[in-house]
């Protein structure tokens, strides 16, 4: 008998433990079920991940930046300024590509001003961003003069609501997108790389890998990847708004800490992240159908964040 | 004997001189400031601009002084602003309710002070980095000061309770009285007590203070539920000023607070740091943003130039320690 005990105590810790975000997900997926009828139909399901895709486009780069041991805070303000500065560009020459091309080029601009503080200038990353942030919030009122920007033209709406082979077009670029970080953060030297900034540092110095450089395009990658949501969130609201995504970094903040990357030694998770994105997607969703108030739903994600982090001190002080 | 006196004279008086001298700068800085605007405007250099610089320098030194403590032991605390909004917000609903100031007060003080617990607790206990577990905090916040206020306003308080916000005393803004009391308070407290020197001892080095035997957990918690504390009080003279509670009330203070101890000369990574400096950078900051209001510069460049001015403190902080 306790022979049996004994030999069976390991063998159970061989099973490999579920991640908490998966649980989450598919805990807070069958309680909104049993509440609200609407939200287990296809439409509404389709509706979720439709709605999860700009937050996905910041979670994958803010997955890279969190794993050099870094932090943007200023993902949100910027996504803002682009998304204003999209609209503006739009609205007067009625060019996608010009408009494409204002938006990348603000992110590529903050993202390159992070990274230089945050490698160059050594200063911690998450106060270089606060900084930034104050910047990118305050140009955005000075570009828009405190007003919307509207009158978007219907080719931009189309981004958002249009289908390709029955799919929502904002699934196919989510997916695309989801695809190309995983392919660049394992399957290439710069992933690898990137695993290292955090992990160990010193090692890329001493192997003579310029990191700096590193650095920065992780950042700079954060900055595009908030032009490209911009695109999605202007044909979302249908208007270029000075306030329309501040705080979102919050969000994608949350996804990622939820998916399990780790904001030490750079372990990181990119299908963690996709799950912690939905799992925030399926939160605010949910909410929404049973008519709690948007304030509510940013108290539960700020627990749902400081619970996830203490889930993750837990795990590296046990290892 | 004489080559150890020298040396244990020597070291500390040539220390007291470096911070005095960083000091002095930042004070010829305030001056330099002063005589630019005196120079560029006619309205800066009048009594009623003076007095009020000095109003507006006090809202931000209350939330400056206790954040300065945070900063102290290599911490952050980023909810400070939405704290401000929730304690104000609850005071004033104290106010209309019992019509008592008294009581109003001491709701927002223990409701700010609460909310610092709470950090304290998740970043000594839980050891979630401070920066994240303030930021989370501003989230929580900021939800439950929304769905409490629902978009409505509170306003129209007692007059009596208007004066810790708009009232003078011999001619000289209530605010800034106590903007000196706190001054005074806080460099006796973080210079000439045992808990003041151990929160240096902390941020300088943390390891070195627990094994020393301070009790590094319970003096963190401290730090934030003073740093909450001083997030109520400016609540409290928020509200009086204002005579009106929003939600979005402290919102955009914690960018500047922030501003305010770095350009004071405190550092990020601990252990340096006073809370005289902040008042001078809480002196500066105002300075800047009330030349630029004078100057008819449109609000909407003030988050751009504090963020900016955030970025080159810490800037300058790093090159320092890497001459030194």
């Amino acid at each position: 008998m306790s022979d049996q005990a004994l030999s069976s105590a390991p063998a159970r810790l061989r099973i490999p433990a579920v991640p908490g975000v998966a649980v989450a997900l598919a805990g807070l997926a069958v309680l909104f079920s049993a509440l609200s009828p609407g939200f287990l139909t296809a439409g509404n399901l389709s509706n979720i991940l439709v709605q999860s895709v700009i937050l996905l486009l910041l979670a994958l780069p803010m997955t890279l930046i969190i794993m050099t041991e870094g932090l943007d805070l200023s993902m949100g303000a910027v996504l803002t300024l682009a998304s204003l500065v999209l609209a503006l560009i739009v609205v007067s020459t009625q060019s996608l590509v010009l408009g494409l091309a204002g938006a990348l080029g603000v992110g590529l601009a903050f993202g390159l001003v992070n990274g230089w503080l945050v490698s160059v200038l050594s200063i911690p990353p998450f106060v270089a961003t606060l900084g930034t942030m104050g910047a990118a919030q305050g140009l955005a009122l000075i570009v828009s003069d405190g007003q919307s920007v509207v009158g978007i033209p219907r080719f931009i709406r189309q981004v958002y609501s249009g289908e390709v082979a029955g799919i929502p077009t904002p699934i196919l670029i989510g997916a695309g997108f989801y695809a190309l970080f995983h392919v660049l953060l394992y399957h290439t030297r710069f992933g690898t790389y990137i695993c290292a900034l955090g992990g160990n540092r010193d090692a890329l110095t001493l192997a003579g890998v310029k990191w700096k450089r590193l650095l920065i395009a992780a950042y700079m990658l954060g900055g595009a990847m908030a032009g490209v949501a911009a695109l999605l969130m202007t044909a979302r609201m249908n208007s270029g708004h000075p306030t329309a995504a501040i705080g979102m970094e919050f969000d994608a903040i949350a996804a990622v800490a939820l998916g399990g990357t780790s904001f030490e030694k750079g372990n990181g998770w990119i299908f963690g992240t996709l799950m912690g994105v939905l799992t925030v997607g399926v939160l605010r969703n949910g909410l929404n159908l049973l008519a709690v108030p948007s304030s509510v739903q940013v108290a539960c994600i700020g627990a749902l964040v400081i619970f996830a982090l203490f889930l993750d001190g837990m795990r590296s002080h046990k290892s | 004997m004489s080559v150890a006196g020298d040396i244990s004279t020597g070291a500390p008086r040539l220390h007291l001189s470096q911070d005095m001298q960083q000091l002095l700068y930042r004070l010829l800085a305030a001056g330099l400031l002063c005589v630019a605007l005196s120079i560029a405007t006619d309205a800066f250099f009048t009594t009623n601009n003076i007095l009020n610089v000095l109003r507006q320098a006090s809202l931000l030194f209350f939330l400056a002084s206790g954040l300065t403590l945070v900063i102290l032991t290599g911490g952050l605390d980023l909810s400070v602003g939405a704290n401000i909004g929730l304690s104000a917000c609850l005071a004033a609903t104290v106010i209309k309710a019992t019509g008592s100031p008294v009581l109003g007060t001491l709701t927002g003080l223990t409701a700010g002070c609460a909310v610092g617990i709470c950090n304290g607790l998740m970043v000594a206990k839980l050891r979630i980095p401070s920066f994240i577990a303030t930021y989370g905090m501003l989230w929580v916040l900021h939800g439950i000061t929304y769905y409490y206020m629902a978009g409505e306003t509170i306003h129209g308080f007692p007059p009596g309770f208007r004066q810790i916000g708009s009232g003078y005393f011999l001619g000289i803004p209530i605010p800034v009285y106590l903007m000196v009391g706190f001054l005074v308070a806080g460099t006796l407290f973080a210079q000439r007590t045992v808990w003041g020197q151990q929160i240096y001892a902390i941020g300088a080095n943390p390891v070195a203070a627990r094994l020393t035997g301070i009790p590094v957990d319970r003096r963190l918690i401290l730090v934030y539920a003073f740093s909450g504390a001083m997030a109520g009080v400016a609540s409290i003279v928020f509200l009086a000023r204002l005579n009106s509670a929003e939600g979005d009330i402290g919102e955009a203070m914690t960018l500047p607070a922030i501003a305010a101890v770095l350009i004071g000369g405190a550092s990020l990574f601990g252990g340096v740091g006073s809370v005289f400096g902040t008042f001078v950078g809480a002196l500066i900051l105002t300075l800047v943003l009330n030349g630029m209001n004078l100057l008819a510069v449109n609000a909407s460049w003030q988050p751009l130039v504090t963020g900016v001015i955030v970025i080159f403190a810490v800037w300058l902080d790093m090159v320092g320690r890497r001459r030194s």
